[in-house]
């Protein structure tokens, strides 16, 4: 009898918990849709690029479903791969010579696959020889999706932790107390900034340390930049959790969050290559922080960039948490109008 | 005694979504006087409150605190809210909670020294300001939330059921706090629903439903329905407006 009691009881609680009960439909549909759409993304194109070369070997390649771009020089065809407009390049000589961008894995055997076929029929095997412009041979797919995954269990941590401390906050009446004292509303939101901040300092420096040293990720980079980005990327993922704390009512709620602003991150930011989906699927990725995070671990941990090559993901980063903080003042005003 | 009004509230009402929590409220609270809002749970004492200290805002009228509209910077200043949860840190010790808020309201080093030394005696929890507060008992609690609210030595109190869970023995000397406080030009709102702890109040408000039934001295109050008790009182005013 206690247990139908406990039953009804629980029963009821869902059925007044009507996003709770959404949750448990919509989330699973959400996540199935968005793997259904990354996955069944057609097969990768590669986009090869060329000096002078004949039409007849233009056509092979685009009867292997590559795309196939004309340049000059040498010196244009490094700059286009610098600026990812190739994936790779091919000269055409005593013995062949391929170039590859190098950061994908995956990238790298498609052009590599690609350019064997077309020469295969050509002139019966010669061994083109192969050189990674970024990355190396031995480059695994953890190499590739490692600066992604550092990135990206920070910013989940981060977001979690500080959502439901923030929310604390809110249901154990402190933040009311806080409103009561002439404390601003934007003290608030950057003293937790801040509080939070010397954490995840902490926190960045040891996972970016643990990673490089102990998971021997590749890195040809500089490992204080790698800690910035983490850094950074970290207070976006605080001044986010601390924001959505205020549209939630426990901490439940908090978790209900991250098939909403977690998983969808992980999509299409960079851990898969988006360069598959459709673009309007692919410009998702611009709202999301972790597509900055991710892109600039990537260039200054396989492709050995510095400050200056990062600085443009990094004030994006910047720009996010600021847009956050405001957001999360205007939220406090719920409270307290003033 | 003075009669400066330092509360005014004005024509007040507030709604949650259509339930209507609080109608048309006028009433003012004199300059020293301990002012006691008298309801049960549900009648919008807590509301009516937090508008007084700043932290809520009705959707229609006008709530002043020393002749400044609120929600004021400069007037939060000068007052000081204990509300119904304890809105205490936990993981921190009474001395860490008596600390933060005194940083809070800007007491500098020494006064904050003094300061914390007067109110943790006056609530007497001095054997227990190294502990953390989730070590507390629901009365300490309070107790500690109480000297929170009376560091900055506000000008006007508000306290949200401030003895809820305290004993008998205890709640007779924070009443004598209360006077004392009051008699030094302290005014203090109070609400509550015991109806003994209604008679040490200077002025009473009924308040039920959202509605301001009746206010005056306890004294007055009786006289005015002829009831012997306030609780009597409170049901005649309860009743006539049915």
């Amino acid at each position: 009898m206690r247990i139908r009691a406990l039953v009804i009881r629980i029963i009821r609680q869902f059925l007044r918990d009507k996003r709770t009960l959404g949750m448990m439909v919509i989330a699973p549909i959400f996540i199935l849709t968005l793997m259904s759409l990354v996955f069944s993304g057609s097969h990768y194109e590669p986009v090869i690029g060329v000096i002078n070369i004949d039409e007849e070997i233009v056509m092979n390649f685009e009867e292997q479903n590559a795309v196939v771009k004309q340049y000059e020089k040498e010196e244009e065809l490094i700059e286009a791969l610098q600026n990812k407009e190739i994936d790779g390049y091919l000269q055409l000589g005593i013995s062949p010579k391929i170039t590859l961008e190098g950061s994908d894995p995956t990238v790298n055997q498609a052009v590599f696959q690609t350019i064997k076929m077309v020469l295969g029929g050509q002139e019966g095997g010669t061994k083109p020889e192969v050189t990674y412009y970024y990355g190396a041979e031995d480059m695994g797919t953890f190499d590739n999706i490692g600066p992604f995954l550092i990135g990206f269990f920070v910013f989940f941590f981060v977001f979690l932790i500080a959502g439901v401390s923030f929310l604390r906050e809110r249901t154990s009446g402190t933040l009311e107390k806080l409103l009561s004292t002439p404390l601003r509303r934007w003290e608030i939101v950057v003293g937790y900034v801040l509080g939070f901040g010397m954490f995840t300092t902490i926190q960045s420096a040891i996972i970016v340390w643990f990673s490089i040293h102990v998971l021997d990720m590749m890195m040809f980079g500089s490992i204080g930049l790698v800690m910035l980005v983490t850094l950074v990327l970290s207070i976006t993922a605080l001044t986010l959790g601390t924001l959505l704390s205020a549209f939630a009512r426990n901490e439940l709620q908090i978790i209900q969050f991250i098939p909403i602003v977690i998983v969808p991150q992980v999509f299409f930011s960079g851990l898969f290559n988006i360069d598959v989906m459709d673009p309007w699927l692919r410009s998702i990725g611009v709202v999301m922080p972790l597509t900055y995070g991710g892109e600039a671990m990537r260039d200054i941990m396989i492709r050995g960039k510095g400050l200056e090559d990062i600085a443009g993901y990094l004030m994006i980063l910047l720009a996010f948490s600021i847009l956050f903080m405001l957001l999360n003042s205007l939220a406090l005003k719920k409270h307290r109008k003033l | 005694m003075n009669t400066t009004p330092v509360i005014d509230v004005t024509e007040i009402g507030k709604h949650f979504g259509n339930k209507t929590v609080l109608k048309n409220i006028t009433m003012s609270v004199v300059q020293g006087e301990i002012f006691g809002l008298l309801g049960p749970s549900g009648a919008g004492k807590t509301t009516l409150v937090k508008m007084i200290a700043g932290i809520d805002t009705g959707d229609s009228g006008e709530v002043t605190v020393l002749n400044v509209t609120m929600p004021s910077f400069a007037v939060l200043n000068k007052t000081g809210f204990m509300s119904q949860s304890d809105a205490l840190y936990g993981e921190l010790s009474a001395l860490d909670n008596l600390e933060f808020f005194s940083s809070i309201y800007g007491l500098k080093k020494a006064k904050r020294k003094e300061r914390i030394r007067e109110v943790i005696n006056l609530v007497n929890l001095l054997d227990d300001l190294k502990k953390p507060v989730n070590q507390f008992s629901g009365g300490m609690k309070r107790r500690l939330s109480l000297a929170i609210s009376l560091l900055h030595e506000p000008e006007i109190l508000i306290l949200d059921e401030p003895t809820v869970g305290i004993d008998p023995v205890l709640r007779q000397s924070i009443w004598d706090e209360l006077r004392r406080l009051s008699q030094n030009g302290t005014t203090i709102l109070v609400t509550t629903h015991v109806m003994d702890e209604a008679e040490k109040c200077d002025r009473l408000g009924m308040l039920r439903a959202g509605r301001l039934l009746a206010m005056g001295t306890p004294e007055d109050l009786k006289t005015q329905t002829g009831a012997r008790s306030l609780e009597g009182a409170f049901l005649q005013y309860g009743g006539a407006r049915k």
